[in-house]
């Protein structure tokens, strides 16, 4: 499945630890979380495995706090099921997202991936991945990077949830470190912004998220990222002289096998 | 066991979604009009997840220079822009946004 590792053995290490690396700084805005859902697990009343359960097999943090709440409530199984599938669907657009980077890879690495894709394993990855055409997605290991930046997080995630669950122990929140992750999100989304569509899609995406916040199970997020992709498209169809193809991220290295550190964001 | 059930069925609908189109989309072209919007997904992901965290901390609209994580979100951004550099944006963030709170 994975391959021989032979004569390309190191370009999948530098890859897989620079998807790592690229992941610690966000590990400071998470484990605060996965802390307070395993307390908010235990006060539900969630049985320890169940508990630890969620986060090693559901592996979703904000529908992860909704459920806790939600068994606390007593709220019926069928319904939690529903909520979860809501508040994950932005999701899919990830997926959408990242597929046809991934595309050429063996059923198995892409179920693995698929797992393992959180919003903050994405953010990294895509920023990765759109250093270099889509086209050079095959010759490249950005897999490697991206199981790198996922398995990162789904350990520590495991951790600071038995943090939370066993010692009950918290971070307290006027250190602020939950900001960590809207820093690393701030400094991912600048080389996102290309060209002008793109600006104006996050400009769209970000007021609308800010207007639609009160919508439950996240469904505000997922609507804001829609008007956003509308408003680039439309705006993109307003350009006739512009190639709807390519942006300044397609200024890729030399060579994609050798580029460990090369741009990294 | 009823409880398993539930997690196993939040596992079903959180993989069905996450692993959908990396599935779907092997041999099949994805359609034109589909990439052209994918492009968008980043900007567009990405500022929705930033935007409330800096305009509305503690889940309040506050467009105020008095609002520390806007202020401190604002430089990490000048910063990450002139720099291109995740970790320096972060650091500074964190330094401006403990200077605010501690100052205000």
């Amino acid at each position: 499945m994975i391959g021989t590792i032979s004569s390309s053995a190191t370009p999948r290490w530098s890859e897989l630890l620079a998807g790592i690396r690229a992941q610690l700084p966000i590990l400071l805005g998470t484990s605060p979380f996965g802390m307070i859902y395993g307390i908010l697990a235990v006060e539900a009343d969630l049985p320890v495995p169940v508990a630890l359960g969620m986060s090693l097999i559901v592996f979703a943090g904000s529908s992860q706090f909704i459920a806790a709440q939600l068994f606390a409530s007593g709220t019926p199984g069928i319904i939690i099921v529903l909520t979860t599938f809501i508040v994950n669907l932005r999701h899919m657009l990830y997926s959408a997202s990242l597929a046809p980077y991934v595309r050429h890879l063996t059923m198995t690495w892409r179920s693995a991936l698929a797992f393992l894709l959180t919003d903050e394993a994405y953010a990294v990855t895509i920023t990765r991945y759109r250093q270099q055409p889509v086209e050079r997605a095959p010759d490249s290991y950005g897999h490697w990077y991206f199981l790198g930046a996922g398995l990162t997080l789904w350990v520590s995630w495991q951790i600071s949830t038995m943090i939370g669950v066993f010692v009950g122990a918290q971070i307290p929140s006027s250190w602020s470190l939950d900001f960590t992750l809207a820093l690393t999100f701030i400094a991912l989304v600048i080389p996102a912004l290309t060209d002008r569509p793109a600006i104006l899609s996050a400009l769209v995406a970000g007021i609308a998220a800010v207007g639609a916040y009160n919508l439950p199970y996240n469904l505000g997020l997922i609507l804001a990222v829609l008007l956003g992709i509308g408003a680039g498209v439309w705006a993109e169809g307003r350009q006739p002289g512009t190639d709807d193809s390519v942006g300044p991220q397609m200024n890729g290295s030399i060579d994609p096998h050798t580029d460990g550190e090369k741009g990294q964001p | 066991m009823t409880l398993w059930l539930i997690i196993l069925g939040m596992v079903v609908v959180t993989y069905t979604v996450r692993l959908s189109v990396i599935a779907l989309l092997g041999s099949a072209e994805m359609p034109d009009t589909m990439n052209r919007a994918l492009r968008f997904v980043p900007p567009a992901a990405l500022s929705a997840i930033v935007f409330p965290e800096l305009l509305m901390p503690e889940g309040i609209f506050d467009p105020s220079p008095g609002n520390v994580r806007l202020v401190a979100g604002l430089v990490a951004a000048v910063v990450a822009w002139r720099a291109k550099n995740t970790l320096l944006a972060i650091g500074v963030g964190m330094v401006v946004l403990w200077t605010l709170q501690t100052v205000v």
